[in-house]
């Protein structure tokens, strides 16, 4: 699949790389003891060394490191058993001690890929850069008073994994699809809940255009997008801007932009005035981070199944296509749902149940897999009342339905609405009888050859025994009749 | 290399020093003596010489992740020289 | 008898046998300070109800026999160390409000073997300097005098000079200090004491106000090597608050100081026979040699070949670690705050206002050779040349067990000598700093005094993690020396 930007001058192809902020899952910050909680009274979840008082010293928290390790783990990146932590030097409200401690020459974890999946089913390999570790900032409150910011440092000190991609992205899709997949990943490994409302996932992206096989011209970073949508559409905005740049003859000036979703368009920074000079060095309060290879193999071993890897049993397994198995394996509750939906039954009537009536479901009354009224034993019932003959395919669409609306068991709902299936082959032939009888003229035209009113005549019938006949026995007889 | 005038008012910028115009060439004359003093070190052979960057030759100590501070907001604003309810503040930021 | 001339070890002593209380001992220093202190403006914050308050827990615990081993010590905290609920400034009027909410390690720990705190002693500002005039609370007067020419000031050196100044004027049994090039030793030798600067690792920084935190040790003055083990003995230890703190046990260093030197190896390393060293300065280290060499120990000629380089090297390392950590004085959350219209403004003119002109300096060029474009040229060929003097140490250690300089190239000058060019300042530290780059343990003893007779110092510069033989060393160069006189301006004398 091949994303293009139309311009007078030619095809554009995008340029794309994203730098992702992930919140680490620990209880207390990376480099002190206070708490990560979302939401919590102002300057409550602040200690001294957060708020940088005088002679306050980082120490750091072993969760953080083992969290970015399973990360990078999960991420198949190298992980580096030497790294170490730098300061970065800035000014800013929300920042106490003017440097934030993150790695900038030697991260905890160097190169990895994550493979995407395509709604058109393709696959694409998108190479992870680095990941490092870094304190998040505090946040400063602008509409509070008329004068006067107003500072909160809860946030400040919480734990970062910056997620940097190579520039391997082309459209926003794939941009989008990367992100799902990134998302899914941290959610299986436990750390980070991938939660952009409360930006916990937050997204830098950086975009360039070029004509398909040049090299890279100037790219223009957007900041902080935070929501998957945004950030597709952030890309496709910046992607136009620059497009417009070169082929009206001018240059597109390296910066930093924001993406304002209102207008849909990138606009430029305005603290920009002067020019970042971070003056990197590595933090003479902290020491060289040295792992253990063998602690490092203790991780690996303890990592649960990873998404691609169960996609890949499902598909090898139980059967499934790479795509329904993909969809499945997007959150480990579905996954989970679904092994224990097809566990002893027809595994592909299971995957189609679930991607199809369960989610179309859950989206209608607006439940999530964990609220929902339908459990994967209940659903389980319901296949297993199919296979076993209780009822046909149709009424179990009617006692599913049932069932979203109750939280029933199907055979009690079977039982209460006398929905089973109907066998006596009495009882069909009645039916088929007085269909035929109350149909001459189809049954005329069927006689001169019209073979397709077939089905017209198992309809009638079914609908003469209000969906319940048996569909194979009905067939039978009604073949029986017609051939007399 | 030596410092001119447009060098000594970004560093300060930087650093977030007001410096007054007119003590601008003070700055210059006197960081210059300093840093052509410290030049000397451009004679030091250090081909091949790994940095040392901390004091202590140890790896990093690690702690557990537990809380085990925070909710001390009132020791954590008793020196600010300006606050409203727990919050500290600063003239307004336009974003 | 004058409680105020006792060692420690001899307050300790009478303090145990019941001949004074702490009471009255801490009193005697209370009335010391509050004579002496108003002309050698050694002590920025004194608190003298707090100091009687906690010789009366001493003499309760000495009383029921719980008593620490510093129990009604009293003794001065460098301005530098946090102290919970006593204003704490590091010598800087953008700290001249600043109470910590907490106590450093350190100073804690003194508290818990008993020690008494008579007050914050002034220094350098944020520990920058060598002569205790940059700080934002006025110059520290050196109780010496020059033979003949009583009217002269002279300077305490720095940058802990109202450490040295206090415990020399018999106001403090001893005092804490900070070394980051020099600060403990520099003064000890211009103020006739002992000062140690143990490892790097083995006193915490936690609650310390940084200056430069890959250099900065803390430590501790007295009037003897003894006194000083004890209040090292005190300080020193592990603190898992600092990542750059080390877990090994601490040895008992009173002990270590009656072990001799029969036997030990002592290096002379010829590189500190710099150019110019004046001939007095350069026969109190023969003199010193001498000495050891006739208590059993053996002299050795060494070579630590970039020691040379150890100043210009300290000049880029610690300017730019101070730029950084001194990027938290901000005006938002501490300290002092100038109003300004925007953000931008209020940090510029908050630190225009806040810091004086030498911390000023100090983080201009260390936010230069931290630049863009820079980094390489400056700071990282620096941290190169740490290597290379690291490698010297421990080379030279290999085949010696400790080293002996002198700890300073001259005796205390006078206020306002050295005033007007920063290298000639810097050069104070020239012998000092090569230990702080290496993170040895060293420290400086009284030895002799020079032709005006002030006093000069003697370093003994260890191997990493022992302190102890530094201590035995040390212990002998004071016996051999003899060092018995006595500043002009002391408890009890005031001219
Ligand atoms: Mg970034
Ligand atoms: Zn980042």
């Amino acid at each position: 699949m091949t994303y293009t930007l139309q311009g007078s001058t030619g095809t554009w192809e995008i340029v794309c790389g994203l730098e992702v902020h992930a919140q680490v899952i620990s209880r207390s910050k990376l480099f002190s003891g206070a708490a990560t909680d979302f939401g919590s009274e102002p300057n409550s979840q602040v200690s001294l060394v957060d708020a940088a008082f005088p002679g306050m010293l980082p120490v750091l928290n072993e969760e953080c490191v083992a969290q970015a390790v399973r990360t990078g783990l999960g991420l198949n990146a190298q992980i580096n058993l030497n790294s170490r932590f730098d300061r970065k030097n800035y000014f800013y409200a929300d920042l106490p001690s003017g440097y934030q401690i993150s790695q900038f020459e030697q991260p905890i974890v160097g190169r990895g890929e994550v493979e995407v999946e395509l709604p058109d089913g393709s696959a694409r390999r998108i190479g992870i850069t680095r990941l490092h570790l870094e304190q998040d900032a505090g946040k400063s409150l602008h509409d509070q008073d008329p004068s006067r910011s107003f500072i909160d440092l809860n946030r400040c000190g919480v734990a970062l994994m910056e997620i940097v991609s190579e520039p391997d992205i082309r459209s926003p899709e794939e941009a989008g699809a990367y992100l799902r997949k990134l998302r899914t990943v941290l959610r299986y490994l436990g750390t980070c809940d991938g939660n952009m409302d409360e930006g916990s996932m937050r997204a830098d992206v950086n975009v360039s255009v070029r004509h398909a096989g040049e090299p890279f011209r100037t790219r223009c970073e957007v900041k902080n997008v935070n929501s998957i949508r945004f950030v597709m559409l952030a890309i496709e905005a910046e992607a136009r801007r620059q497009v417009e740049i070169w082929e009206a003859g001018q240059e597109v000036h390296q910066e930093t932009r924001l993406f304002d979703p209102a207008r849909n368009e990138t606009r430029s920074m305005r603290s920009k005035e002067d020019a970042h000079d971070y003056r990197y060095f590595p933090d003479p309060d902290l020491l060289p981070l040295v792992l253990e290879q063998g602690w490092v193999a203790r991780l690996k071993a303890s990592l649960p199944e990873l998404p691609d890897a169960k996609r890949a049993r499902f598909v090898r397994d139980y059967g499934l296509t790479p795509y329904d198995a993909a969809v499945l394996v997007a959150e480990q509750s579905i996954a989970a749902f679904f092994e224990t939906v097809a566990s002893g039954r027809n595994a592909r009537l299971a995957a189609n149940w679930i991607t199809g009536d369960f989610f179309a479901a859950l989206n209608r009354t607006g439940r999530t897999i964990e609220t929902s009224p339908v459990t994967a034993e209940t659903l389980g019932a319901l296949l297993d009342l199919m296979a076993d003959g209780t009822i046909n395919g149709r009424i179990a669409k009617e006692v599913f339905e049932a069932m979203v609306d109750t939280g029933a068991a199907p055979a009690d709902i079977v039982q209460q609405r006398g929905l089973r299936q109907v066998t006596d082959t009495g009882a069909i032939d009645d039916a088929v009888n007085a269909v035929l009888a109350a149909n001459p003229d189809k049954l005329a035209e069927y006689r001169s050859g019209k073979d397709k009113l077939f089905g017209f005549f198992v309809g009638q019938v079914m609908k003469a025994m209000a969906g319940r006949g048996n569909p194979a026995l009905v067939n039978e007889a009604l073949r029986a009749r017609l051939s007399v | 290399m030596s410092l001119d005038p447009a060098t000594v008012r970004r560093i300060a910028k930087l650093a977030r020093i007001g410096v007054a115009e007119g003590d601008v060439a003070r700055l210059q004359g006197e960081l210059n003596g300093i840093l052509g003093w410290i030049e000397q070190l451009s004679e030091v052979n250090v081909d091949g010489v790994e940095p040392l960057t901390g004091g202590a030759q140890i790896a990093l100590r690690l702690r557990a992740d537990a809380v085990t501070d925070g909710h001390i907001a009132d020791a954590v604003l008793s020196n600010a020289p300006d606050r409203v309810g727990d919050f500290y503040t600063v003239p307004k930021v336009v974003e | 008898m004058t409680l105020t001339g006792l060692s420690i070890a001899e307050a300790r002593a009478g303090l145990d046998a019941r001949d004074f209380s702490a009471v009255e001992l801490v009193q005697a220093h209370v009335d010391a300070a509050a004579a002496l202190n108003p002309r050698l403006n050694a002590f920025i914050t004194l608190t003298p109800e707090l100091a009687l308050a906690q010789a009366a827990g001493a003499d309760a615990a000495l009383g029921d026999g719980s008593a620490g081993p510093l129990a009604g010590i009293p003794l001065g905290i460098k301005d530098l160390f946090c102290t919970k609920g006593v204003r704490t400034t590091a010598g800087s009027r953008i700290l001249d409000d600043f109470v910590p909410p907490y106590e450093s390690t350190v100073t804690a720990n003194l508290l818990r073997d008993g020690a008494v705190f008579l007050g914050k002693t002034n220094l350098d500002e944020f520990a920058m300097g060598s002569s205790n005039m940059t700080s934002a609370f006025g110059p520290v007067e050196n109780p010496w005098k020059r033979a003949g020419d009583p009217g002269a000031v002279l300077v305490p050196g720095g940058s802990s000079g109202g450490s040295a100044a206090a415990v020399a004027a018999r106001i403090a049994m001893g005092a804490t200090g900070t070394d980051t090039g020099g600060s403990i030793r520099q003064p000890a030798a211009l103020c006739g004491l002992a000062g140690i600067k143990p490892t790097y690792g083995r006193c915490s920084r936690w609650g310390v106000v940084a200056f430069a935190s890959s250099l900065d040790h803390p430590g501790a003055f007295a009037r003897t090597v003894q006194d000083s083990a004890m209040l090292l003995q005190s300080m020193a230890g592990f603190d898992p608050r600092d990542s750059t703190s080390v877990d090994r046990p601490v040895p008992d260093y009173a002990a270590a100081c009656r072990r001799g030197v029969r036997g030990l190896r002592i290096g002379v390393p010829r590189e500190y026979r710099a150019d110019g060293m004046p001939e007095e300065v350069d026969r109190l280290w023969r003199q010193g040699l001498d000495w050891l060499r006739a208590a059993g120990a053996t002299i050795v000629d060494v070579s630590l070949p970039h020691t040379r380089y150890g100043l210009a090297t300290y000049y880029i390392v610690a300017p730019a670690e101070a730029s950084s950590n001194l990027a938290r004085y901000d005006g938002v959350r501490f300290g002092h705050r100038e109003p300004g219209h925007d953000l931008t403004e209020l940090y510029e003119h908050t630190r225009a206002a806040g810091f004086g002109e030498e911390v000023k300096r100090r983080i201009l060029i260390g936010t230069y050779v931290l630049s863009a474009g820079y980094y390489d040229a400056y700071y990282l060929r620096a941290q190169k040349v740490r290597t290379l003097i690291l490698h010297d140490f421990d080379q030279v250690f290999a085949e010696v067990d400790a080293l002996l300089t002198p700890t300073t190239p001259n005796a205390a000058f006078a206020q306002g000598e050295k005033m007007d060019d920063p290298v000639a300042m810097y050069l104070n530290d020239v012998f000092t700093v090569p230990a702080n780059m290496a993170g040895v343990p060293a420290m400086s003893v009284p030895a002799g005094l020079d032709g005006q007779g002030l006093p000069l110092g003697l370093q003994v510069i260890g191997r990493s993690w022992d302190e102890e033989t530094v201590f035995a060393v040390a212990q002998v160069i004071e016996d051999a020396a003899g060092f018995s006189v006595l500043p002009a301006l002391r408890a009890g004398v005031v001219r």
